[in-house]
């Protein structure tokens, strides 16, 4: 489904990441976590090349682009561009478009991208409005929601352009936790459809209760990872035990 | 000549001297066919009594020199064709070929000599003393030791005002300021060209002409430096004809300008009864333009001519408006987005433009990429180079709000699949459009301000219409009001539309591809 292999990036002269490799099952729900500044957000970035990494390989449903420290070119972009059809997006200050009301929000990409203008696309939006609890506010403008509307419309944005994987960077950071708890409802939804999503977070009871698989990273690297039962109850390495005594 | 022909001739010489230069490399010879009108310049906006616009109409043109080239016409056998040019343009535009000749009452001078080619004289005069009434009493030269006297910049009067050490002297760029300020006793007298003293000092209650006249002036048609070598010499066996034939003198006499000195030179003694028919109308319509209920009527009669000035005005306005936003909004996206070379084109264009005058890139666009084989109509070099310009601040507006959109608008775009051009198209240009919207507003009321430069290539717009008819009718406050309401009516609506466009960007809106 996703496959992540040696993974390098750095900016400037740090290092932030230091050969990340990480396969992602079909249906999936991981979650990587982690101190700050672990690299976590880069290492999700680089998944859809919002981060271009200096070396290592990314698979996505079959799109593949390699990269060995060489300039990165337009031909790579478009490689990129190809896999981003395949990956969708939830950032940590929602990045709604504030020009746009809640429904254009989610309409903009299919237009713009697949120039799907009619009438389905637009009960194909409502539904997704619907099914992450904001048909009421659809014909509002972002800057009028709460927080967690904003996050599920953000997330019903992404879905309408129908991916096979969904990337969540810390989506739940800037809410308060009852809000938060809307956002995460969404996400476990999400994944009982069955979708492959990759979660990074600060959240340790959502990465306990709905994980299947947890992944810890360090320093740029991945320290260990493992279904939520073993890895929060029993890690292997000092660092994620050092990590999850001061979470949890 | 009456006023500073210098200005075209000295403080632009660079312009002069690069156009100077480009013509050398070949010109087309612009010799006036039969069958074509003969084209001659004036700036008629403020030239009693040279060319100017009728008190009591102001859609036809007159004046002793306007009479004296229809005469000519007549004598050549050829249709004439009047260009109105400001004086600033009235010889680079000579040069051009936009006209063979310019008759603006420009002096027959050595150093005018070395830029263009002159006919014989077709008026000779001399200089006069005009003094206030209950002022001191100046009746020549000498008596005006000591006091404040004014002239025009670049004359002859100013040459001979130099030799007299002790004469503090006042040199101004218009025949009326020139007037204004003895009339309030800024200076005691005035040494100027006999027509204008006669036009504006005599027909002052105030003010009388006194004294003999002073030197001698010659006024000459003006040709473009070496070229035109035949119709120079028609016109000036048309000139010897019209002086033998009486036509001459009819004129000037008509103006009340045939002075002795004139007789003198055109060796012409009769004394034939004309009477000073034009000089009488002009005084009279003067005289009855006093009450309040004359000025109400002149101030409606002005009503079309501003109208056409303004109509002007916002068509170059809002075509150069147009050009500006696409360029500006394309250099802006070229040196943020675009690769390195174009982006430092980009800004290397905008430091450029921006750094150099306005005025200038107007006349070089109009007056000398015609010697690069670019020969544009006054009215696309206006909206080019008005364009051209305030692209330059637009873009650098843009670039401002382009810059002031979140980054993670363009991460959310791109990571919604869309490319770089679409995510810049439907999600940063929109939200930053809107960012700037009150700055572009503010530039398009400058720019609609800025637009009366374009009287310079020709194009008689607002600003060049208040200047006809407040220096015609000495009135300035009036008219002013008039042509500031002009501009304030133009610039609103568009204040409004601005407003219109801020709230319409807000909503939901999203033009299908």
């Amino acid at each position: 489904m996703l496959d992540a292999h040696n993974i390098h990036k750095s900016f400037g002269e740090g290092a932030i990441l230091g050969g990340v490799s990480l396969q992602v099952r079909k249906g999936e729900l991981v979650s990587i976590i982690g101190p700050s500044g672990c690299g976590k957000s880069t290492f999700l970035r680089c998944l859809n090349f919002l981060e271009i990494p200096d070396r290592g390989t990314i698979n996505a449903m079959g799109v593949t682009i390699a990269r060995d420290g060489g300039p990165w070119r337009r031909a790579d972009e478009h490689v990129a561009h190809r896999l981003r059809t395949h990956v969708g997006m939830v950032f940590q200050n929602f990045n709604l478009f504030p020009h746009l009301s809640v429904l254009d929000n989610v309409l903009l990409a299919p237009r713009v991208v697949k120039g799907e203008t009619g009438p389905t696309e637009r009960d194909e939006a409502m539904a997704l409005l619907e099914k992450v609890g904001l048909g009421r506010v659809a014909q509002r403008y972002p800057v009028s929601l709460s927080g967690g509307q904003q996050q599920r419309a953000a997330i019903a944005r992404a879905l309408a352009m129908r991916p096979e994987i969904m990337l969540y960077d810390e989506p739940t950071s800037a809410l308060d936790p009852i809000v938060a708890e809307e956002v995460l409802g969404v996400m476990r939804k999400l994944d009982d459809e069955g979708m492959t999503q990759i979660v990074v977070t600060h959240d340790m009871r959502f990465a306990q209760v709905a994980s299947d698989t947890i992944v810890y990273m360090d320093g740029g690297h991945i320290i260990e990872s493992g279904p939520p039962e073993t890895l929060c109850v029993d890690p292997a390495d000092d660092r994620t035990r050092r990590f999850l005594r001061t979470v949890l | 000549m009456r006023r500073h022909l210098a200005r075209f001739l000295t403080v632009p010489r660079w312009i002069m001297c690069a156009m100077v230069v480009l013509l050398a490399g070949g010109v087309m010879s612009q010799a006036a066919h039969a069958d074509q009108p003969l084209r001659w310049a004036a700036d008629a906006s403020a030239d009693v009594p040279f060319t100017f616009h009728d008190p009591n109409d102001q859609s036809r043109l007159t004046g002793f020199e306007y009479d004296l080239m229809q005469s000519l016409g007549e004598h050549l056998h050829k249709p004439l064709q009047f260009v109105q040019n400001d004086w600033d343009g009235l010889i680079p535009g000579l040069q051009r070929g936009l006209y063979e000749m310019v008759m603006c009452g420009i002096e027959i001078t050595s150093e005018h000599a070395e830029g263009i080619d002159f006919s014989a004289p077709y008026y000779v005069t001399s200089e006069r003393i005009v003094t206030r009434r209950n002022g001191p009493a100046l009746t020549g030269l000498e008596a005006l030791n000591g006091h404040a006297v004014g002239t025009i910049k670049a004359t002859q009067a100013e040459r001979i005002l130099a030799n007299h050490p002790q004469v503090q002297m006042r040199t101004y760029d218009e025949e009326t300021n020139v007037f204004m300020d003895l009339v309030n006793g800024r200076t005691d007298a005035v040494l100027i060209d006999g027509p204008i003293a006669q036009y504006y000092g005599a027909t002052n209650p105030d003010l009388q002409v006194v004294g003999q006249p002073i030197g001698t002036v010659s006024y000459g048609i003006a040709f473009a430096k070496g070229q035109n070598a035949a119709l120079r010499e028609q016109v000036n066996a048309a000139l010897e004809v019209m002086k033998k034939d009486g036509s001459l003198h009819r004129i000037l006499a008509r103006w009340n300008l045939w002075t002795p000195q004139t007789a003198a030179w055109a060796e012409d003694t009769s004394t034939p009864t004309i009477e000073p028919v034009n000089w009488n109308d002009y005084v009279a319509a003067l005289h009855g333009s006093s009450g309040w209920r004359a000025k109400t009527a002149r101030y409606v009669s002005f009503l079309p001519l501003l109208a056409k000035g303004a109509v002007l005005t916002l068509l170059v306005s809002l075509c150069a408006m147009v050009l500006a936003v696409g360029l500006g909004l394309t250099l802006a996206l070229l040196r943020l987005y675009g690769p390195a070379p174009l982006a430092t084109l980009s800004s290397l264009y905008v430091e450029i433009v921006r750094g150099t005058p306005l005025l200038i890139q107007i006349l070089l666009i109009f007056y000398g990429l015609p010697q690069c084989g670019l020969n544009l109509s006054p009215f696309v070099a206006g909206v080019l180079a008005l364009g051209l310009n305030y692209a330059a601040y637009e873009a650098e507006n843009y670039r401002a709000g382009l810059q002031s959109v979140a980054r993670g608008q363009m991460e959310a775009a791109l990571a919604l699949n869309m490319t770089h051009v679409q995510s810049l198209r439907y999600v940063v240009v929109p939200q930053a459009f809107r960012l700037v919207m009150p700055v572009m507003t503010n530039d398009f009321i400058s720019l609609l301000k800025d637009s009366s430069l374009v009287s310079v290539i020709t194009l008689t717009e607002l600003t060049q219409t208040y200047i006809r008819l407040s220096s015609t009718y000495f009135d300035y406050f009036g008219t002013g009001l008039m042509v500031g309401g002009a501009y304030l009516l133009l610039g609103l609506p568009f204040v409004r539309l601005a407003r219109m466009a801020e709230k319409k960007l807000s909503q939901p809106h999203i033009r299908r591809r």
